[in-house]
Parts: C-alpha cells; structure tokens; sequence
C-alpha cells in the first residue's frame, strides 16, 4: 500500500514549522554534505540528524521502516567498491585473485555509505512530517512557486491511491484474459509494459477531466487568486534554516580540522 | 437568475469528421428547471461544456451561437455551476472544505468570506462530516454531494448537472437527488442530462429531447415529450418511464454445481461466505457498498487469493485441474474456463484493435487459427461491433467497450461467465442487449453471476439472489447523529455471519421504475 | 498549429503533465515490487545495471513530446521525483536534483529546436541528452570514488545509451500509442492522427 499521509506525532515543535522552511533546511544541509567524501562530517550529520528526530515527532521505528532499503544499497556500494576503487591505497587487507581490499578502500566504502545515509534522513525527515496541501500552500505563498503549477502537480498527486489500485485491477483483469507471464522474464517485461500503458491511459484520461473540472470552478479564470488557508514564514522557520546551515558547516569544518576532508570536485 | 439562448449551435471537435452538436435552437428562461435528453452520441455533454464555457475555441469548430444573459459563455463562466460525472476527477484537494474554498479561491472572493460561505455550501448540501474530512474517505454519494456544495459556493445562476448519479449506487443517487431538491435556489436556472428519466423527472418542469443527427427533436412538459415520442426515445436507449422489459429467468432447472465457496472471505473486505454457483443458473451477488461483493467477483473468477476458506471448481469446469483451486490455474487454463468482465472496460484491453482483443483468448487458449477467425467474426456480428473491427479499444463509446469486454470474455467459450457491475452507467439499449445475452448463455447451460446494484437487472435475469453483509469491524463512517439516510447502510444481519442465499428473487419491476 | 501564442500553458497541459509524473510514480513502485530482484542479476558486472536507466527517464521526454510547451520535460521529470520523495524513496532529497538534472537534459533538446519539431530525431536526441543529464550527476556524485576506466566510464556510456534507446525511442513510440487511443485528442501530439 502507499501512504499518503504524513507519519509524524502532530503537534511536533519542528514538524510543524513551515514546510518550506523545513524543505530549505534538508537542502541546506544536504548540499553542504554533498560536497566531500570523507566519513567524519557524514557521521557528525548522522548524530545530529538522529538527535533531533524527536523534535519532528517521526518515531525511530518509522524512520528505520523507511530507511531500510538503503542498507541493501550500502551493501551495494561496499561489492562495487571492492570491485571497481580507484583508491586502493593503504595496507592490504585481503587479497584473493582479482579481490584486493585495502584499508583506503574500506574508508572509501564507508564514507560512501554515511554520506548515502547521511543526505537521505534529512529528506525522509521533511516528507514524512509534511502534508502535501500544505507543502503546496506554503510552496505558493512563501516561495513564490506559481500557484497553477502548484495547485495543479497537488490536484494530481491526489490520484496516487486510485492509480495504485487500479495497477492492481489491471494486472488481475490480464490474468482473466488469459494473459500471464510464469517464469519468463521477456514475457514479464512485456505484461509490465502492457499494464503500465494502459495505467497511463487511464491516468491522462481522468487528468483531462479533471482540469475540465478545475476549469469550471474557474481555475484559469485569470482572475488573482486568494488563500483560504495562510501559511506564514515566521522567525522561528528563518531559525531553522539557520541552524541547519551552522550544523552542516560545524560537521565540515570538524572534518577539515582532523584533516580527513576529501572534496567532490577537484 | 441567468437565461440561456441557442441559436443554430452546432461544434465539432479538433481531429473528428463529425459534429458532436449541431443545429440546435433553444431558449431556456431564468429559473426553468429543463431535462436534456438524447440516444448516446446525441451530443448532451458536449452541450453542456459548450453552456459552461469549457469549448476553447482553438479546440474544435463553431456553428451558430450560445449566449448566458447576452454574453458568449466563455466570458460568463462566473455565472455558470457544473457538476460532472466522475466524483474522483472533479475533487481537486485532500480535504472536503478546501475542495469548497478551492472554486472561492480561483475567482478571488477575500479570505475572510472564504469559510462563512464554505460552511453554507457545505450545509446546504446536508454535508454530514467537518470540513476537514479527507475527501478519500467519503463514499462516492458523498463525493458528488461536495461537488455540488463545490458548485453552489459560486452562487451561479445556471447549475449545470452532467449525469450526476450515473456512477452511483441507487442510495448514492438518491442522496444527490435530494440535495439538489433541498439545495438549490428556485430562481436558479437548471439544466440536466440524465438518462435514468423517472428518477429526475420530479426536479425538472420541462423536456428536451436533442436529435443524434442534428437539432432539437421535441421540447415541453414531460408528459406531453412522452406521450409523443416515449417509444422512440425507449427504442433510442432512454430510460422512459413506463416501458417495461419483460423478464427473462430460467426456464429449465438449474444444473450441476460448477463452483462452490465454502466459507470464502478476504479480511477486511468480505466477510466468510458460503456459496454454490451452478450451470444453467443466473445468480445474483446483491449488497451495500464495502460488503465485498467485487472481491468476492475476483475470488470466484480466480484472481484473488482466498483471506479464508476456499473455491472449489467441480471436474465439470476444472477438467484436470479440478484439484488446485481457481487462484493457482494458469491464466490461459482460467480464461478457457472462467471469464470476468470487469467494472470498467478499458482494464481489459490488451491490444491495439477491436479484432485483435477479441483475437487475443483464443490464441492463448491455443485455438487454430481458422477457429479463432470464425469465434472473432461471429463475436463481432453478435454484439454489433463489426464496424468498429479496425478501432482503437480505447476510442470505443461506453456501450461499445462495455460490449467488447463482454464480447473478449466469451471468446474462449467459458463455462462460467462472472460480471462485475455489467449494467452500470449503459443506457437502455444496451442494457436489454447484455440482459438478452446473459439470459441466452444460461439457456444453453452456462452459469453467470453478476455483482450489481441493479435492481431492474436482477429482477430481468436473476433465478437466485445472494445478500452479502458489510464484514464486522469494517470501516464504518463516522456518521453525527441525526443524520438522514446514510449512504452506507450497516449489514441488517448478524456482522461477520456468512451471506444467506435465497431463493426466488421478488417479483420482477419494470425497468425504469423509481 | 499556431506556435506564437501556445506557449502559454493551459490547465489540460498543467494537471496531464503532473498526472504523467505521478502516474510513473506509481508505475516505478510497481517495478520496485516486481523487480528488485534485477540487482543479483547484474552483479556479474554492476555497471550494465545502467542498462535499465532510461526507464527512469521516460517521463521527461514523453512530457516534451505530448505537451509540447517550454518547460514540460523539466517539469514533469522534477515533479516525478517529487512524487518519488512524498511517496517514501529512500533518496528522499537527492532525487530531487537528479530528476532537475536530467529534465534539464530533455529540455535542451526541445529549446535546441525551438518547441516547433517533435519527430523522431528530436525525441532521440532528447532521450541522449537526459541520459547526458543523468550520466554527468551520477558521474560526479555516486561513482566519484570508482576507477574511471572499468567502472565510471562505461556507466556512464550505457546510461546514455539506455536513455537514447528507451527515454528517447521509447517514448516516441509511446506517444503515437497513446494519441492512436484518443487520449490525446486535446493535445497537437494526439490531432497528428487521421480525422476520425
């Protein structure tokens, strides 16, 4: 099943700031991570991260409920790099025919894999305390985000639900036209193909009605808008970006301190 | 408040030989309450979208004028309240009020009237939740309540009401019958296209009947329209009150027992539920909304995994199967045995042309080919698609691809036909052609089980009605107290008991009978 | 069609190109729960697992070709990985700059022709150029750390070829599907069909 609401505590003193302030807070400090290699400002971020889930009212099951596939992809990363390290520097630790693991690559692999981890809390964070009516009200009013385009990206991402079960029905309607695929995996891929092609029909069909629909409640009437529901930008969601910021610039500035920092580019 | 005046209008749409509407001279006065009906293809929606303003011109071509209160409707869209057919494509927010406040939003009404006028339109509607109730979670009756609450926020002096009920169950409909009664100012001018006629004949004072081939065939009070021109609008696919289809029930007992369920269920959606389905036997699967009787149509079909307790398909239908249950056969072995004819058409269809979907089961039921051109011509001529053969599926009108559907159903010769919802939004003509066709397919010694809120449909085919009940702990909405009529009555029975099976179903209705 | 005055988007052409990105949302989840299984196929060598990537792209070129406005396959393709990120991906942020990079790609092309050709070779190249997109941030962003010759450069290689195949081809030869259904009828990309 996908879900579309949001997993938070209500009423969470950071979940409930301005979700554009929390949305600019994630890219804030996301950007700054991008930007090296090493493993120490990842696992400062990691901590601090962790430290303020609270704050936000997500509950650490729920995080680890959605964070889960990023350890199959940490161990994809660990294989990779094994395989293909350009930095095989330092002593060997194993070596067995074309397997060479030295101390570099391990920590290579894991500042790799903290980074992974480290860039994706922070959104994970953001969209399970968000509720999209306000991302887009907030998105409008607080980032000059063009309001049809808004309004207009939210009106459909309400089909999610209908769409996801009409996946279903599909797929069982192939099945009783005698259409299946077993073990075959071109075979597979056709009836996947099918089922999505006539998931996508059915999608622009019901997206042309409803912009018909939006239409005659004078969506495109041209005349200004006004907001039923307020979104303020108050000090408080400055704040939070700020700290976002500082955070982010204490975990390089530690990693440039210890001399482990490993810039992207350059 | 606002009139209307058509002169000579006519439009076709960009990419299309033909005119949608043309021809039509009309002059609706302020405050009439006017019925617009017509055969399919009559061009009544696209009236409609022309009245609301919803035509752009560089999207297809006008014959002719159309004026609100002087005023070319594109210029008079303020004045004008629509509500369409498909409750999931006309709600735009998460939450029921929003969705209100959202039309208040686009035309610019300042905020601090914005809530004062959602509440009004929400209660004038007899909107039974707060305005924060997801919109997700109402049931479709509801949905189309909010619509027009939606609609009469905007205080337009034209409401515009698009086969409203069309995709509701009968209590669904009654509830948007009611509000538009209650709901709807006497000096507001209203149009309604609507083919189940007896049902909206008490909120319209007068009839027009558009002809498919152009113009306005007749106008004035209803009696007057039917007494002139009932049979051939009955002939056309109207639903006109007091044309009556006979019924067709068996005339032979009914034969061995194909399937039977034994304490079948799939938690939460359909409680444990017993049931034989035999050859030469029309059986009805009857209920309220959320009792499961969709999922129980995919449980007999073979699609579902069983919840709880299991199908067992006799050696007459399973043939060397007869020991694994419905769900583990291969698609091609259950399509030969067991067809299923969805709710919506367009689920269905796999190919890119009429012939080739029908083509399709009997290819990967490994007929030769010569067999499957013989079943697809036959097939084609039997349900009258033999014009469209070349056609896109997807381009097919709602009748054409409902027949299609069941026409790719009966194509690997099932012995078991199961339909959920057949009937549902067809208009009379071919809604006698799937009773004509059901009925014959059990004279010759299939069985058919149809789910459906039809009731003339189960008084015309059924020989034996199943009632499933609403399964125990299954989402109830929460209803304040006082509210009328709800919309999803709880299982008069025991919760969580199997389904009783009754035998016959009542005395047969007419069809179109209130 | 009257190209002067169409750039301006109409209501059709906002909510189709969003129900175009939530639609693919919904069909990359159902790929996820079909095949996540693929991985242990590709580990003989991880970076044909790029083979696939233009499946991801689809949705940016198909915008640009049905919508046909500036702006529609950086549009769509961002709003995908939105939808990805509401929807719980476990990139969250990330996928976020990943799908503006690579409906940048996309929109290139489009710009390159000035919204005026949407034949084959423009989708092709559309296809290319948002493989160029995805192939330069994982480049720079995900593989930084692998050797250039065994690993970075045929990733990024079979990327572009993926999108070019898939994205690019692929999403042309979707387009004419979808207009010979009629769902396109309001849209140029669905009146290039015979009257009917």
């Amino acid at each position: 099943m996908i879900d579309l609401e949001p997993v938070a505590t209500p009423g969470a003193p950071l979940a409930r700031r301005n979700p554009v302030a929390k949305l600019a807070a994630a890219m804030v400090f996301t950007i700054v991570l991008v930007a090296t290699l090493d493993p120490v400002a990842p696992a400062i971020a990691i901590a601090v991260e962790l430290a303020v889930l609270p704050l936000f009212g997500v509950r650490y099951r729920v995080l680890a409920r959605r964070a889960w596939p990023l350890l199959a992809a940490a161990v994809g990363i660990l294989v990779t790099l094994v395989l293909f390290a350009a930095d095989r520097s330092g002593p060997v630790l194993v070596e067995a025919g074309p397997v060479l693991v030295t101390q570099g690559v391990l920590v290579t692999a894991l500042g790799l894999v903290l980074r992974m981890l480290a860039v994706a809390l922070p959104g994970i964070i953001v969209f399970a305390t968000t509720d999209p009516t306000e991302l887009a009200d907030a998105l409008i009013q607080n980032a000059k985000a063009p309001a049809r385009f808004a309004i207009g990206a939210l009106a459909a991402f309400r089909l999610v639900p209908l769409l996801e079960q009409e996946w279903r029905m599909i797929s069982m309607a192939r099945r009783a036209r005698g259409v299946d695929a077993g073990r075959n995996p071109v075979a597979k891929l056709r009836l996947f193909a099918s089922t999505a092609f006539t998931l996508l029909v059915g999608a622009i069909r019901r997206g042309t009605r409803l912009a018909v629909a939006m239409d005659a409640r004078g969506f495109d009437a041209g005349t200004p808008r006004t907001v039923a529901r307020r979104q303020r930008f108050t000090r408080a969601d400055a704040l939070l970006v700020l700290a976002a910021a500082l955070l982010a610039g204490a975990a390089l500035t530690t990693s440039i301190l210890l001399g482990t920092f490993r810039p992207l580019i350059g | 408040m606002s009139g209307v005046v058509l002169r000579g209008f006519g439009w076709r749409h960009g990419g299309r030989k033909r005119w949608a509407v043309r021809g039509v001279d009309l002059r609706v006065e302020s405050g009439e309450r006017v019925l617009l009906l017509g055969a399919s293809g009559a061009g009544k929606s696209t009236l409609l979208a022309a009245l609301a303003g919803l035509l752009p011109e560089d999207s297809g071509e006008q014959e002719g004028t159309v004026e609100i209160d002087g005023l070319d409707p594109r210029k008079a869209r303020e004045r004008v309240g629509v509500v369409f057919q498909d409750p999931e494509t006309q709600l735009v927010m998460a939450r029921s009020g929003d969705d209100v406040a959202f039309g208040l939003e686009n035309r610019g009404v300042p905020a601090e009237e914005i809530w004062p006028r959602v509440d009004e339109a929400l209660r004038r509607v007899g909107f039974p939740y707060h305005r924060d109730r997801p919109t997700a979670a109402l049931s479709g009756g509801e949905q189309q309540r909010l619509a027009l609450a939606g609609a009469l926020a905007l205080r337009p002096g034209l409401l515009l009401l698009d086969e409203p009920t069309a995709n509701l169950d009968p209590a669904g409909a009654a509830l948007i019958r009611h509000a538009v009664t209650d709901a709807v100012d006497a000096d507001t001018t209203l149009i309604l296209v609507e083919h189940r006629v007896a049902e909206a004949l008490p909120l319209v004072d007068r009839v027009v009947v558009l002809e498919p081939g152009g113009g306005v065939r007749a106008d004035g009070p209803p009696d007057v329209v039917f007494a002139a021109h009932g049979e051939a609008l009955a002939a056309a696919g109207v639903w006109v009150p007091g044309h009556t289809v006979p019924p067709r029930h068996a005339t032979a007992p009914a034969g061995d027992v194909l399937l039977t369920a034994d304490r079948l269920g799939l938690p939460p959606r359909l409680a444990p539920t017993d049931l034989r389905v035999r050859a030469g036997e029309a059986l009805a699967v009857l209920g309220p909304n959320g009792a499961g009787k969709s999922t129980m149509a995919l449980l007999l079909g073979g699609l579902l995994r069983p919840g709880t307790g299991t199908v067992t398909a006799a050696p007459e239908l399973a043939g060397r199967d007869a020991r694994t249950p419905p769900h583990r056969w291969r698609a091609p072995a259950l399509a030969r045995r067991i067809g299923s004819v969805f709710q919506d058409p367009e689920h269905q269809f796999v190919t890119g042309t009429v012939r080739d979907e029908l083509a399709l089961g009997p290819r990967r039921t490994g007929q030769s080919e010569a067999s499957v051109t013989a079943t697809v011509d036959a097939l084609l001529h039997r349900l009258r698609l033999d014009r469209l053969a070349g056609a896109n599926p997807y381009t097919l009108s709602g009748g054409e691809a409902r027949r299609l559907s069941v026409a790719t159903a009966l194509a690997t010769a099932p012995r078991l036909l199961i339909c959920d919802e057949p009937t549902f939004g067809q208009d009379r003509r071919t809604w006698r052609e799937l009773v004509d066709l059901l009925a014959e397919l059990r004279d010759a010694g299939h069985g058919v089980v149809t789910v459906t809120h039809d009731a003339d449909f189960v008084a015309a085919l059924a020989d034996r009605t199943l009632t499933l009940d609403r399964p125990a702990g299954s989402d109830e909405p929460d209803r304040p107290a006082g509210s009328d009529e709800p919309d999803r009555p709880a299982g008069s029975d025991v919760p969580g008991r199997p389904g009783s099976a009754r035998r016959p179903v009542p005395p047969g209705r007419g069809a179109g009978a209130p | 069609m009257n190209h002067t005055d169409s750039n301006r988007w109409r209501t059709v052409d906002i909510v189709v190109a969003s129900v175009i990105a939530v639609a693919f949302g919904v069909v990359f989840w159902a790929w996820g729960l079909l095949w996540s299984a693929t991985d242990a196929a590709f580990a003989f060598f991880p970076p044909a697992q790029a083979v696939l990537y233009g499946v991801w792209l689809i949705p940016a070129v198909l915008a640009g070709l049905i919508i046909r406005k500036p702006g529609a396959a950086l549009y769509c393709e961002t709003v995908a990985a939105i939808v990805s990120a509401l929807l719980g991906s476990q990139w969250a942020g990330i996928v976020i700059l990943q799908g503006l990079m690579q409906g940048i790609g996309a929109e290139l092309a489009f710009a390159a022709f000035r919204y005026r050709s949407f034949k084959l070779p423009v989708a092709v190249l559309a296809g290319a150029l948002t493989g160029l997109g995805a192939a330069i941030f994982d480049f720079v962003y995900w593989n930084k750390a692998y050797e250039l010759t065994s690993y970075r450069l045929p990733y990024a290689l079979i990327t572009i070829v993926s999108a070019t195949v898939i994205a690019g081809f692929g999403a042309w030869v979707l387009t004419r599907a979808l207009a010979n259904t009629g769902v396109l009828d309001r849209f140029p990309a669905g009146r290039d069909r015979a009257l009917v």
